[in-house]
């Protein structure tokens, strides 16, 4: 029953989309912190999908993992605030690379396709439903 | 009853496309923000068409898979090869799913589905009629 892998694709990418905001999560969380476990301020992390492969029904279904969870690239933002201890010989204290506006729509994103993905699976529970009436009636 | 049971092997095929293309369209969903990614679909008519005359599509050439994690050149058997579907709005990470498109045809793929489940059921209730007209 090719449906079944219906499933399997949809909930890949709802645990994908799950990750995304939760990092998302993350990096508003620390969207301060200018002390991370390493020493140096939070850095924004981002994960990167990619298809594979699901089930036994070779190229049809297609289900999303997290290949890797990368960090931002962007360089920390500079605040001038001579009084904070962190500040460095110029006065200047180095912010974590957050931009709230992109973690936002990153998350609006993320959110719909989740939701997307669960009207997906139930699309199919009731296909399968009314595969399981045929001839009753 | 030869034709009759014809006619439920025709709706059963035509079924089993639909839920492979929900299947098609599910994927596309799914991977709406990989990056990369190519939305895929097929032709419905002529795989139906394909399917019912008896000259189902091997699905191409077969590759040879050497591990678990290998993708098999071909569909599954008797399935219809995929075609990328044209892309209609180009995105900057070259995934070319548009969810607008994606989510009308697997409303339209489940309704279609659903509508052959009835047919095939009433079939069978025509069948139980025949039946019953020849007792009492």
């Amino acid at each position: 029953m090719s449906l079944f892998n219906v499933f399997q694709v949809s909930s890949s990418a709802m645990t994908a989309q799950s990750m995304r905001l939760n990092a998302v999560a993350s990096n508003l969380a620390n969207a301060d912190s200018i002390v991370s476990s390493d020493g140096k301020p939070y850095r924004a992390k981002q994960v990167v999908f990619e298809a594979t492969p699901v089930g036994a029904a070779g190229e049809a279904s297609r289900g999303v993992r997290v290949r890797q969870v990368v960090e931002d690239a962007a360089p920390p933002r500079m605040v001038y605030d001579p009084k904070n201890p962190a500040a460095d010989e110029k006065g200047y204290v180095a912010f974590p690379n957050v931009n709230v506006v992109e973690e936002m729509t990153n998350m609006i994103s993320a959110s719909r396709s989740y939701q997307t993905n669960v009207e997906v699976m139930n699309t199919a529970k009731t296909m399968i439903m009314h595969t399981l009436q045929i001839g009753q009636g | 009853m030869n034709a009759m049971t014809q006619e439920v092997g025709n709706l059963a095929k035509a079924i089993d496309l639909r839920a492979y293309r929900h299947q098609v369209l599910a994927s596309n969903i799914a991977n709406a923000d990989t990056p990369n990614y190519k939305a895929r679909d097929f032709d419905f008519r002529s795989a139906l068409q394909k399917a019912t005359s008896g000259q189902a599509e091997s699905g191409g050439l077969a590759l040879a898979t050497t591990s678990a994690g290998h993708i098999g050149g071909g569909s599954g058997a008797g399935m219809p090869g995929l075609q990328y579907r044209a892309e209609t709005q180009s995105a900057v990470d070259g995934n070319t799913v548009d969810m607008d498109v994606e989510r009308a045809q697997i409303s339209d793929n489940s309704i279609q589905y659903e509508i052959l489940t009835r047919l095939i059921t009433d079939k069978f209730s025509g069948m139980r009629a025949a039946l019953a007209g020849t007792q009492g």
